[in-house]
C-alpha cells in the first residue's frame, strides 16, 4: 500500500490529499492533515474521490483511447495516437492555411494544471499567431480579475485563509459558502467558535444555509449589488467610518466617487435593493467600525453583465476603510475552479500574457516574444468564452479545439452553443470524460488523464501552489493535458511553421514549470524563488515568491503600495447597472443559479456517485410556495421553466429561500441528466449577455416564465445494476430521454456499495403513449423485462408496473428494480365513465405514493411483503404502513432529518452542547462537516420534548 | 312464514291434477337413469324437502354407488382410494328407501307407458323421469382405436385399467390436453409411466386457459416429467403383433411409443336412449328453467346430458345448481329458475393451481387486466367489458377465484375496483375502504422532496 499527496480536483479552496492506492487502483482518500488549505479536512466531495476512481467506473466512464467520429451523430471508432495527433495536426494546418489563425478556438479549463494551461497558451498565443483561447474560467473569475486589476493594479487575492481566523466582521457577499466552499466555511466556523464577537453578514438572494448562519442576512434583489455597495460607502461616510488617511495616502479617485455615492443615500439604496435602512446601517457600522473587516464573495459578484463593476464597488469599500493589507482584513474573491488561479498566472485567456502581463500593452508582448523565442505575439484581443461558441455559431470558427471543460453543460444560451458545435467544421474534445455533453459533438476525441493520474501545479484562492501528484499511470492509453497539447504543437508547426516546433519540447511538467518560473521574474506574481524541489520539501506555497525569499508571501499591500503606475489604488467610480434581462410580463420570474452541497459544475465527476445525490437526487425548480399556489401548482408537479433562448421541464419544489418572483434552479442540471424534447439543461435559460470589461456572462439571472406542463404519462424507473455496467446502460438510456417531453437519469446508491450495485433513476414524462419501440430497450435495461419480472399491466388505461426481486445470501427476496408506467390521460380516451373519473385522478397521487414505497424499499434492501407481487398493489395501498422518505442531511454516515429531529427532541442544553450530544449520538457532521449549517438549523428549530416523552 | 308457504305448496299440488290430487297414501313414482353426481345431488336435494313425496328407482349402468367423479384423478394418481371417493354408500339409498339397480343399463324409456326397460329386462314406472346419463368420452374415428390398449377416462373402470396398465407398461400417450387427459397424463406419470400428452392446439387446456396460462401449465407439468406433443394431430394408432397398441403416429410422422393410449379428446351427452325416446335432443337434451325436457313435461334432465339454452355442462357446480332448482320443482314447490351458471375450471393434479372463468379470452370490446409473476408460477388475467368484470384466468395463485366468479355472475360494476381487482378481495377492500374517508383530495405530488425543509419549524 503506498500514499501519495496530491491536491482536490473541485474547487478552489485547494484541499490536499492524501491518495492511498496500491499503484493499480486507488483504494480511499483523505484530507492532508500538513496541507495549509484544509488541515486534514474534506467535504463530501473530496471525501468522496476515490469512490469515483474505481476500476468499475474508470472502464466504463473514462475515454481510454483515441477516437474519431467519421461522421457526425455516429458511434467514434478507436484510433491510434500517431493517426490521432497527425489528424488533429492535419486539420489545424488545413484550417489555419485556408482561413487564418482567427478561424481556430481553443476553450480550456480552470481545472487543467498550470503546465498544462501554460503550454494550450503558448501554443495559441506562440504557434497558431491569434488570442483565441479562452477557458471556463471566463464563466467564473474574469469578473474577480477584472474588479482586481481596476481598483488593486493587480490579478492578486490579497488575503489568505488565516485572515478568517483574524477578522472580526466577515462580510460574506454572492457566495453559498456553506455548500460551494464547505472546508472554507469549516474555517470560518471555527474562527467564530474561538472568537464569539466575531460577526457575519450574508448578502444573497437566496436565503442560503450560509446565509442561515448569518449574524445580519440582507436578502437584497437580484442584481443590486453595486447599489448595496455604494450604499454602504454612503453610509460609511455619513457616519464617519472612512479611513481619510489611508484614502489620502494610497488610493486615488475618491472624489469621483464620493460625488456618485451621494445619490445612494439610505432611502434610496433600501428601495434598489429591497433592504431595510436599519440592516444596511448595521451592516456598515459592523463593517466600517470592526478592526478587521474580510470580504467573502464568489459567482454572486463574477456572473454578473455588471461583474467588474460588482467586484470594484465591494473592493471600494475596503480601499475607503482601510480594511486591506493587514490581518483579517480585505477583499477575498474565493475561487471556483481548483486551478484558475494558475491558469490566470499564464495568461491562459483571450486578453492576457504570461505572468499578469497584458494583451494591450506592446512591451508586454514584446517580453513574452522574447521568452518564447518568436518575433512577436498577437495584440489583437482574443474571443472570449461567449464570443468564441458565438463566432463558431455564426460560422466564423470553424476548428474548435474543447479541453477538460463541458461547454455542451455549462455555456449560457446552450441552443448557440450546440449550434457552436454543429456548425465548426472540426471539434476536438480532450477530455478525461467520455459521458460528457460535449463529447457527443466531437470528432476527434483525445483521452486526458485526471485527477489520480495528472502531475503538475495548481494554484488556490489564497495565491497557494501545491503539487499534484500521480498516483496511477494513466487509464488506458490517456496521456497528460500538456503532453498532448506539446504533440499537436509540434505536429502543427511542423505543417505551419517548422521552426517553432523547438518550443514545445518538453519532456516532464517540471521543464514546463520552470519555463512558467521563469516569465514571472519581476511580476506581481514573481515566483523564481520557487522549485518543484521546494514544494517536495517544504510543501505548498504562496506566491509571490522571488529568488532569495525563504516563504512566500500571507498577505498583499501591506504597505499600501499598489501595483499601479503610481503605486496608489485607484477607486472605482461604477455605475449602477440593472440586471441585463429585467422581468417583465412575458418573463415574470427571475431565475437564480446556485449549488448543490454535493455536486460540482457539470458533474462529470461528482454526478457518477449516486450517493451525491443523496442530499438532492432530483432536478428542480424552486419556487415560492405562494407562487406555487398562484400558479395553482402542487410539490412535485412538473413545471415548463421558458426563457428567450430555451426551455426546460423540470419539478416543483416550494422554498421560502427566495422571495416571491425568484425561482431558482441548481447550476449543474445539464442535459446529460435532464432531457427530454427540450434539452439543454439549465443553461438552455441562461442569458449570454455578459459583463463589457470581463466577458463574464450573467449566469446568475435570466427572466423567465414557468408554467404547469400536461405530461399525463409518467414513468418512474430505479433499479440496482452491477457496478461494472451501470454507467454503461446509463450511456445507452441517454439517447432515448429525446422521447419524452420531460426526462431525468440520474444514479443512486451509497458507494461503496457491499453487492456491488450501482443505483439508476429514470424519470419521464409524456403528453402521450410512448411506443414500445422506445420502452422496450429501456425497460431490458433496467431488468424489469423477461420471466425475470413480475408486472402489472391495465394496457387500456396506460398502467405498467413492474418490479424485480432477488434472493439476498438469507434467501430472504429484496426488491432489486421497479418501472411504474401510468397514464393519468387515461380517462379522456378511455372508455370509463362517471364514478370512474375520479378514481383515475386519485391515480396519479398513488403512482407517487407507490414510487416513495418502493423506493425506500430498494433503496434499504428492506424485507418485501410476501409475496411480493403485492409491491405492485395500487399506489394507494402501497405500503400504507410506510412513513415518509426524509431528506439526507448527512451525506457521510446517511443520517436523514428524520431521525435527527428526533433524536434532538431527546437533548437538552445549550445549542452547541445540543450539538455535541447529536453528532455523538448519530455520527452526523461528523467526518466532513458539510451538514453542520444544516444541523445548527435544525438544533435551533427542534424544540426540547423530554418532559412528553417521559409522560409518554 | 311457514303457513303461508304450505298453502302455496297444496295449491300447486291441486294444480297439477289427478296424479298428485288422488290418495295420499299413494306415493308418486321417480325414476331415476344414471347414477351420478348430477343426478343424486338431485335427489338430496329433493329429500331434503319433500321426503316422503316419491317412492325413488335408481338405475345405475356402473357397479358402484354414487361416486366423486372428479376424484377419480387422485385415485389415478395414488393419493386417494376408491372407498374414500364414494359420496353415497349403498346405506344411503337403503335409509331413503330408494330402489337401486347397480350394473343395470336402461336402454329404453316408453313414454306411452311411462316405463323405463335396462338391459336385464327390469323394468320401472314413473310418474316423472329424471334423466342423469351425463356424457361419453369422446373417440375420434382413429385406425387402430379398436387395439388392446386404448382406453378412455371416465370411470372407476377406466381408471382401474390405467392402474393396472401402469403396474405393467412403460409408454402411455394420452390424447388431448385438457382437464380430463392432463388428469390422467399426471395420474400416469405418478404412477411411473412416461407420459406424452398429443394436444391439438398451441397450449393446453386451451379451452380453458389462455396461452399464458397454458404455457407455465406446461413448465410445471414438464417438471414434473410429462412430455408434450402440441400442434399435434394423431394420425393412427400402431399395433404390435400381440395386437397390443405399441406407438402413436402423428400426422407430421413421428412416432410415439405407447403401450396404453388414452383417448381424452372431450365428451358427448349421452343422449342416445332420450333421443330414441323421442325427446328433442341439441347437444344435450333440451331443457327449460325448471330442468324439464321440452318435449315431456314429466322428463327431466340435469348434469352433462341436458342442454340448458344450448350450454351442456361438464363442470360440477352448474350441475349442483341444475340440481337444486331440478328438486324443488320434483319437490312440487316450484320455486327457482335456472338461468344458466357462469363456470369455473379447475385441475385435480396436486400442487397446481388454476382457475378460469368466462370469457377469459377477451377479444374485441374487451380490457385485460394482467399480472405477471413468472418466477413464482403466478398469471392473473381478467377480463373487463365495460365496467364489468365477464372473464378471469388465473394460475398459480386462484385464491381469489370464487369472488371473481361472483363478480362475473353478479355483474357488478367495476370501475372504482379497477386498480386493485387483481390483487384479490381484500386489495379491493381497503381500496374501497380508503376511497370512502379520502373523498376527493385533489391530486398533489408525484414525487416526495428529497432537501431538509428547515423553514416553519
Amino acid at each position: 500500500m503506498a500514499e501519495t499527496r496530491s491536491t482536490c480536483p473541485y474547487c478552489g479552496v485547494g484541499c490536499g490529499v492524501i491518495i492511498e492506492h496500491d499503484e493499480r487502483q486507488i483504494i480511499s482518500v483523505r484530507g492532508d492533515e500538513q496541507h495549509p488549505a484544509n488541515l486534514g479536512r474534506l467535504c463530501t466531495k473530496g471525501s468522496t474521490l476515490h469512490l469515483t476512481a474505481t476500476p468499475a467506473l474508470t472502464r466504463q466512464t473514462r475515454l481510454l483511447q483515441p477516437m474519431r467520429r467519421l461522421q457526425r451523430g455516429a458511434a467514434p471508432q478507436a484510433v491510434g495516437w500517431d493517426a490521432a495527433l497527425d489528424h488533429a495536426a492535419d486539420r489545424l494546418a488545413a484550417i489555419h492555411a485556408q482561413h487564418g489563425p482567427d478561424a481556430i478556438g481553443v476553450y480550456v479549463s480552470g481545472q487543467l494544471l498550470t503546465e498544462d494551461y501554460y503550454v494550450f497558451n503558448k501554443l495559441v498565443k506562440g504557434l497558431l499567431g491569434s488570442n483565441h483561447i479562452d477557458t471556463n474560467s471566463r464563466l467564473c473569475m474574469s469578473s474577480a480579475v477584472a474588479g482586481y486589476k481596476a481598483t488593486l493594479g493587480a490579478d492578486a487575492p490579497p488575503c489568505s485563509y488565516e485572515d478568517l481566523a483574524h477578522a472580526q466582521t466577515v462580510f460574506i457577499t454572492g457566495s453559498n459558502m456553506a455548500w460551494a466552499h464547505p472546508v472554507l466555511f469549516r474555517r470560518l466556523e471555527d474562527a467564530r467558535r474561538a472568537n464569539p464577537a466575531q460577526r457575519w453578514i450574508v448578502a444573497d438572494p437566496r436565503r442560503t444555509e450560509t446565509a442561515d448562519a448569518a449574524d445580519l442576512y440582507l436578502a437584497l434583489r437580484p442584481g443590486s449589488d453595486v447599489a448595496l455597495y455604494h450604499g454602504l460607502l454612503h453610509l460609511l461616510l455619513q457616519e464617519g467610518l472612512t479611513l481619510p488617511d489611508y484614502i489620502a495616502a494610497h488610493t486615488a479617485g475618491f472624489d469621483a466617487l464620493k460625488q456618485r455615492v451621494a445619490a445612494f443615500t439610505p432611502e434610496h439604496t433600501a428601495e434598489l435593493t429591497g433592504l431595510r435602512i436599519e440592516d444596511l446601517r448595521t451592516a456598515a457600522r459592523w463593517f466600517g467600525s470592526s478592526p478587521a473587516t474580510l470580504s467573502l464573495y464568489c459567482q454572486g459578484l463574477n456572473q454578473s453583465s455588471s461583474g467588474t463593476a460588482k467586484n470594484a464597488a465591494l473592493i471600494n469599500l475596503h480601499l475607503a476603510c482601510g480594511q486591506i493589507g493587514k490581518p483579517g482584513a480585505g477583499p477575498f474573491s474565493l475561487t471556483g475552479q481548483p486551478n484558475a488561479m494558475g491558469g490566470r498566472e499564464v495568461g491562459g485567456l483571450a486578453n492576457l500574457l504570461s505572468a499578469h502581463r497584458d494583451l494591450a500593452n506592446p512591451a508586454h508582448r514584446a517580453e513574452v516574444a522574447a521568452l518564447w523565442g518568436v518575433p512577436e505575439v498577437p495584440g489583437k484581443p482574443g474571443l472570449t468564452a461567449v464570443e468564441m461558441f458565438q463566432a463558431a455559431a455564426d460560422g466564423q470558427i470553424k476548428a474548435l479545439w474543447i479541453a477538460c471543460t463541458n461547454p455542451a453543460q455549462s455555456l449560457p444560451d446552450q441552443a448557440t452553443v450546440q449550434r457552436a458545435l454543429q456548425r465548426a467544421e472540426f471539434v476536438i474534445v480532450q477530455e478525461a470524460f467520455s459521458t460528457t455533453a460535449t463529447a457527443a459533438f466531437a470528432d476527434l476525441l483525445l483521452p486526458a488523464t485526471t485527477w489520480g493520474e495528472k502531475d503538475g501545479t495548481v494554484t488556490n484562492s489564497e495565491r497557494r501552489i501545491s503539487r499534484t501528484h500521480a498516483a496511477l499511470p494513466p487509464a488506458g492509453a490517456a496521456r497528460h493535458d500538456w503532453d498532448i497539447a506539446a504533440d499537436v504543437a509540434r505536429r502543427l508547426a511542423a505543417r505551419i511553421a517548422p521552426e517553432r516546433v523547438a518550443m514545445f519540447d518538453y519532456r516532464t511538467p517540471e521543464q514546463v514549470w520552470c519555463e512558467h518560473r521563469e516569465s514571472t521574474r519581476g511580476r506581481d506574481l514573481d515566483i523564481t524563488g520557487l522549485s518543484y524541489a521546494m514544494l517536495e520539501a517544504q510543501g505548498p506555497q504562496q506566491w509571490p515568491l522571488p529568488e532569495g525569499a525563504m516563504a512566500g508571501r500571507v498577505r498583499l499591500y501591506e504597505d499600501g503600495v499598489f501595483p499601479t503606475p503610481d503605486g496608489r489604488a485607484q477607486f472605482a467610480d461604477v455605475a449602477y447597472m440593472p440586471l441585463a434581462e429585467p422581468c417583465d410580463d412575458a418573463y415574470p420570474f427571475g431565475l437564480l443559479t446556485g449549488r448543490l452541497r454535493d455536486q460540482w459544475h457539470g458533474m462529470s465527476r461528482t454526478g457518477q456517485l449516486g450517493r451525491l445525490f443523496g442530499h438532492d437526487g432530483l432536478p428542480s425548480v424552486e419556487v415560492h410556495p405562494a407562487d406555487l399556489a398562484r400558479l395553482g401548482v402542487a410539490e412535485g408537479e412538473l413545471l415548463r421553466v421558458r426563457s428567450r433562448r430555451g426551455n426546460v421541464v423540470l419539478s416543483a419544489r416550494g422554498s421560502e429561500r427566495m422571495a416571491p418572483g425568484q425561482v431558482f434552479i441548481a447550476m449543474h442540471w445539464g442535459g446529460e441528466v435532464l432531457g427530454g424534447v427540450a434539452a439543454g439543461g439549465v443553461n438552455a435559460l441562461t442569458s449570454p449577455a455578459f459583463c463589457p470589461r470581463s466577458k463574464q456572462p450573467e449566469l446568475k439571472h435570466a427572466a423567465v416564465a414557468i408554467e404547469p406542463v400536461a405530461l399525463p404519462w409518467r414513468l418512474t424507473a430505479m433499479a440496482w445494476l452491477p457496478e461494472g455496467e451501470a454507467a454503461t446502460l446509463r450511456e445507452l438510456i441517454k439517447p432515448a430521454m429525446a422521447a419524452f417531453g420531460y426526462a431525468c437519469l440520474l444514479p443512486f446508491g451509497r458507494e461503496p456499495d457491499a453487492h456491488g450495485r450501482s443505483g439508476l433513476l429514470l424519470r419521464a414524462g409524456a403528453t402521450g403513449r410512448v411506443s414500445e419501440a422506445v420502452l422496450a430497450p429501456l425497460r431490458a435495461a433496467f431488468g424489469v423485462d423477461g420471466p425475470q419480472a413480475i408486472s402489472y399491466l391495465d394496457p387500456e388505461r396506460g398502467q405498467h408496473r413492474a418490479v424485480r426481486v432477488r434472493a439476498n445470501e438469507a434467501g430472504a427476496e429484496q426488491l432489486d428494480a421497479f418501472w411504474l408506467v401510468g397514464d393519468a390521460g387515461a380517462d379522456l380516451h378511455g372508455d370509463l365513465r362517471g364514478d370512474a373519473r375520479s378514481d383515475v385522478r386519485s391515480d396519479a397521487r398513488g403512482d407517487a405514493k407507490s414510487e416513495a414505497w418502493l423506493r425506500s424499499l430498494l433503496e434499504s434492501d428492506a424485507a418485501l411483503p410476501n409475496p411480493a407481487r403485492q409491491l405492485l398493489m395500487p399506489g394507494v395501498l402501497a405500503g400504507q404502513q410506510m412513513a415518509p422518505i426524509s431528506p439526507q442531511v448527512c451525506t457521510c454516515f446517511n443520517v436523514n432529518e428524520a431521525v435527527i429531529r428526533q433524536q434532538l427532541e431527546g437533548l437538552e442544553g445549550s445549542p452547541d452542547h445540543r450539538l455535541t450530544q447529536l453528532q455523538a449520538a448519530l455520527k452526523c457532521g461528523t467526518n466532513c462537516g458539510s451538514c453542520l449549517p444544516a444541523l445548527r438549523s435544525l438544533v435551533k428549530c427542534v424544540e426540547v420534548r423530554v418532559a412528553v416523552a417521559a409522560v409518554g | 312464514m311457514g303457513m303461508c308457504w304450505k298453502r302455496a305448496v297444496d295449491e300447486v299440488r291441486e294444480f297439477l291434477g289427478p296424479s298428485s290430487n288422488g290418495s295420499a297414501m299413494k306415493k308418486l313414482q321417480l325414476v331415476m337413469i344414471g347414477n351420478g353426481m348430477a343426478g343424486v345431488r338431485t335427489l338430496e336435494e329433493l329429500l331434503k324437502t319433500a321426503p316422503d313425496l316419491y317412492d325413488i328407482t335408481v338405475f345405475g349402468a356402473e357397479p358402484h354407488p354414487n361416486y366423486n367423479r372428479i376424484m377419480l384423478s387422485p385415485v389415478l394418481a395414488g393419493e386417494q382410494t376408491i372407498d374414500e371417493i364414494v359420496l353415497n354408500p349403498l346405506h344411503w339409498y337403503a335409509r331413503h328407501g330408494i330402489t337401486l339397480h347397480l350394473g343395470k343399463a336402461v336402454v329404453r324409456i316408453d313414454r306411452a307407458r311411462r316405463v323405463v326397460v335396462a338391459a336385464d329386462g327390469t323394468e320401472a314406472h314413473y310418474d316423472r323421469l329424471l334423466i342423469a346419463t351425463g356424457s361419453t368420452p369422446f373417440v375420434p374415428p382413429l385406425p387402430g382405436r379398436e387395439l388392446e390398449g386404448v382406453i378412455s377416462y371416465r370411470d372407476i373402470a377406466d381408471t382401474e385399467a390405467m392402474i393396472d396398465a401402469a403396474r405393467t407398461h412403460r409408454h402411455a400417450v394420452v390424447i388431448g390436453g385438457g382437464v380430463l387427459g392432463l388428469e390422467a397424463a399426471n395420474g400416469l406419470r405418478q404412477r411411473g409411466m412416461s407420459v406424452t400428452v398429443v394436444h391439438l392446439a398451441a397450449w393446453l387446456m386451451d379451452r380453458q386457459l389462455d396461452r399464458t396460462a397454458g404455457g407455465l401449465l406446461a413448465r410445471t407439468l414438464g417438471e414434473r416429467g410429462l412430455s408434450f406433443a402440441l400442434v399435434s394431430q394423431t394420425a393412427e394408432l400402431l399395433a404390435s403383433p400381440q395386437g397390443r397398441v405399441r406407438a402413436v403416429r402423428l400426422q407430421d410422422g413421428r412416432e410415439l411409443p405407447a403401450d396404453l393410449v388414452v383417448m381424452a379428446a372431450g365428451i358427448r351427452p349421452n343422449t342416445a336412449l332420450a333421443e330414441a325416446a323421442g325427446l328433442l335432443c341439441q347437444r344435450g337434451i333440451v331443457v327449460t328453467d325448471t330442468l324439464q325436457s321440452v318435449t315431456d313435461a314429466r322428463i327431466y334432465a340435469v348434469g352433462e346430458c341436458a342442454a340448458h339454452r344450448g350450454v351442456a355442462y361438464g363442470l360440477v357446480a352448474p350441475l349442483y345448481e341444475q340440481g337444486q332448482v331440478c328438486a324443488t320443482h320434483l319437490a312440487e314447490h316450484g320455486l327457482g329458475r335456472y338461468t344458466g351458471s357462469q363456470v369455473s375450471t379447475k385441475l385435480k393434479v396436486t400442487g397446481i393451481d388454476l382457475f378460469s372463468a368466462g370469457d377469459f379470452m377477451g377479444g374485441e370490446g374487451c380490457e385485460e387486466l394482467l399480472l405477471n409473476d413468472l418466477r413464482s408460477g403466478v398469471y392473473k388475467k381478467l377480463v373487463l367489458r365495460g365496467n364489468r368484470l365477464v372473464g378471469a384466468c388465473l394460475y398459480g395463485d386462484t385464491h381469489d377465484g370464487p369472488w371473481y366468479l361472483d363478480l362475473i355472475r353478479s355483474g357488478r360494476p367495476v370501475a372504482a375496483l379497477r386498480d386493485g381487482l387483481i390483487f384479490g378481495q381484500a386489495a379491493c377492500e381497503s381500496l374501497a375502504a380508503l376511497a370512502a374517508p379520502a373523498g376527493n383530495t385533489p391530486a398533489t405530488s408525484t414525487f416526495t422532496p428529497r432537501r431538509p425543509a428547515l423553514q416553519g419549524a
